[in-house]
């Protein structure tokens, strides 16, 4: 057996031995149940107008009530919860993969090519992201497409500071000369040797990455400037609560459950993946 | 210390030119370019607001030659004419909205520091115990929860249910006859809600903070020393402990400054409060690209300042940074 699925199968054990981690990894699987299979938990469809049927308190035909058009909430919420699973892995998808970049580049060459990149990470971070995210989608038209680019390419200044960090210390140890002893080029060292040690730290950083994806698109939604209706998302749903604030107080109640459920979940398999990754840094 | 300030300032410079050339690229790799994105998807620009747009820019002037135009107007504040119907100049917009915002938050800052660095402290000395244990759960739980959600919750249980606070504006409708203490108290009734939600994303933050930076402090010699002199615990972990697990906070306070400016768009569009966050929202519904960039760029110069404050408060309060 090699060395490194000794490794996995250690951390693993340690991970699920963390009762919290493994809820919060629970809490996910049945999220990506619900998007795989929503007709297995509602019943009916998420867009059907039923006009003889608005604003009604949660009852047995409609477990989590009905909206200002008479739709299911419950069918909505779980539709919804596709929205927020793309938007969270696609956005963490191109803030890690252009923060790898970024960090692999800035860390492994240092000089001008280290500076110019991190005075770039300076310059964005001087940004306040929500004002960043707002003012460019006012130059787009809102869509689910626009709000994933925009919220991957605006967080991914906190991984290339992660990675840069990690690389600079990996690119003096001794394996790293044993390689370059060997002859390996540039390209096999980053691939080989730099990049799966940075891999815990980023899968942490990933991790509630996701979580923080999801509260941001949920709060452009409820702001009308997310996901478009008709399309079900937790945070449109909760600007019809807001709309309907003094009739139905469902409509508030049940998609921002769905919301703290979830985030709540991927934040504690973060915390779960850091403290098996690295047992020292435990309860802090 | 004096040079340590100096320099600092020095480094916030290339930031600013940054600042200036980030938001100058934005609004010229807009589709089509500043006049473009105003005219193909803006209808409330009229032929003359574009006309009046063009000049702003230079459009006709080559690249280099309009970025130390825009450098100069930025130098002065000057962000040029909104779009909406008033036209006025965006700068007047933004000062007359800034104080309300300002109030918000430092009272919500106030109310963090109140709360979290207490919890903070208790949880970390009597680690493990019932108390350490729910205030983690209460923060894990504080992390997760969408500020605006939350808004929403309360504006059920006090201002529907209860009726005991107003959930929008500033003042009631009667508040220019009201005496000045009536007014006083109408403004507080108004603020409560925004200023404890405003407040409710960094109280998690801050306490977990205080946490650790006081199980770390209590690890240390000194504190063993202080008890091994047999003073009592209060002493140890008030007069010793916790001044020195303070510290870090004053960087906490400073770094926070973006979030605040970014939950201050959600909290002021929910609770109707006519602030820069609100105004910012207004702005990008109407694609009123002037008064975007502009509140754009104050936001980063408030982000950069409050960067500064940090680093300068924090060297003021240990003298191993500004030596080291």
């Amino acid at each position: 057996m090699s060395g490194s699925r000794v490794i996995g199968r250690d951390f693993a054990r340690r991970l699920l031995r963390n009762r919290l981690a493994a809820a919060g990894g629970a809490v996910i699987l049945f999220f990506f149940l619900v998007s795989a299979l929503p007709g297995l938990f509602a019943s009916h469809e998420p867009n059907r107008i039923d006009i003889v049927n608005i604003l009604r308190p949660p009852s047995g035909a409609h477990p989590l009530g009905t909206d200002d058009l008479g739709r299911d909430v419950l069918a909505r919420v779980v539709y919804g919860a596709r929205v927020s699973l793309k938007v969270g892995f696609v956005a963490v998808g191109i803030a890690t993969a252009l923060g790898l970049f970024v960090g692999l580049l800035s860390g492994f060459y240092g000089g001008w090519v280290d500076a110019v990149l991190m005075r770039f990470v300076d310059m964005m971070l001087c940004f306040p992201t929500f004002f960043l995210i707002l003012s460019v989608i006012a130059f787009l038209e809102p869509s689910i497409w626009n709000i994933m680019a925009v919220i991957g390419l605006t967080g991914w200044m906190g991984v290339a500071r992660l990675v840069r960090a990690e690389t600079l210390s990996l690119k003096e140890r001794d394996f790293v000369a044993a390689a370059r002893a060997q002859g390996a080029g540039d390209a096999r060292i980053i691939f080989r040797h730099v990049l799966p040690n940075t891999l815990a730290p980023i899968l942490v950083a990933a991790t509630l990455g996701v979580a923080g994806a999801i509260l941001t698109e949920s709060a452009l939604s409820f702001l009308g400037i997310g996901v478009q209706p008709p399309t079900p998302s937790w945070g449109n749903i909760l600007t019809t609560g807001k709309d309907n604030i003094e009739f139905a107080w469902w409509l508030s109640l049940f998609p921002g459950l769905a919301i703290l459920v979830t985030v709540l979940g991927y934040n504690l398999l973060g915390e779960g993946i850091r403290d098996a990754a690295d047992p020292r840094l435990k309860g802090r | 210390m004096l040079r340590y300030i100096a320099r600092r300032v020095l480094l916030t410079v290339p930031l600013l030119v940054g600042i200036s050339l980030v938001s100058f690229l934005m609004m010229h790799m807009a589709p089509g370019g500043p006049i473009g994105a105003g005219t193909d998807l803006n209808p409330k620009a009229t032929a003359e607001s574009r006309a009046r747009l063009k000049a702003y820019y230079g459009l006709d002037q080559p690249l280099h030659v309009q970025y130390g135009r825009w450098l100069g107007r930025m130098a002065t504040l000057d962000f040029g004419d909104s779009f909406s119907p008033d036209g006025r100049p965006v700068a007047e917009k933004i000062k007359e909205r800034i104080p309300i915002t300002l109030t918000i938050n430092v009272l919500s800052m106030g109310l963090i520091f109140l709360v979290a660095i207490p919890v903070g402290v208790y949880s970390a000395v009597r680690k493990g115990s019932l108390f350490d244990r729910i205030s983690t759960v209460a923060v894990f739980t504080g992390f997760a929860i969408p500020t605006f959600w939350l808004a929403l919750l309360m504006m059920i249980l006090f201002g529907v249910k209860l009726g005991w606070l107003p959930i929008s504006g500033i003042s009631s409708l009667d508040y220019e006859s009201l005496g000045t203490l009536g007014k006083i108290a109408d403004r507080g009734r108004h603020l409560v809600l925004p200023v404890l939600l405003a407040g409710f994303g960094g109280l998690a933050g801050m306490s977990r903070y205080m946490r650790s930076n006081m199980l770390e402090v209590i690890r240390q010699d000194y504190v063993a020393t202080a008890r091994a002199k047999g003073l009592p615990e209060r002493t140890v972990v008030f007069r010793h402990a916790m001044r020195n697990a303070l510290l870090p906070v004053i960087t906490i306070l400073g770094l926070s400054v973006p979030d605040l400016l970014g939950g201050s768009v959600i909290f002021e569009t929910i609770f109707a409060i006519p602030g820069m966050g609100q105004l910012f929202y207004q702005g990008v519904m109407s694609r009123d690209y002037p008064l975007i960039m502009g509140i754009l760029t104050i936001g980063a110069f408030l982000t950069l300042l409050g960067n500064l404050l940090a680093d300068v408060g924090y060297a003021l309060a240990d003298p191993r940074i500004r030596q080291g």
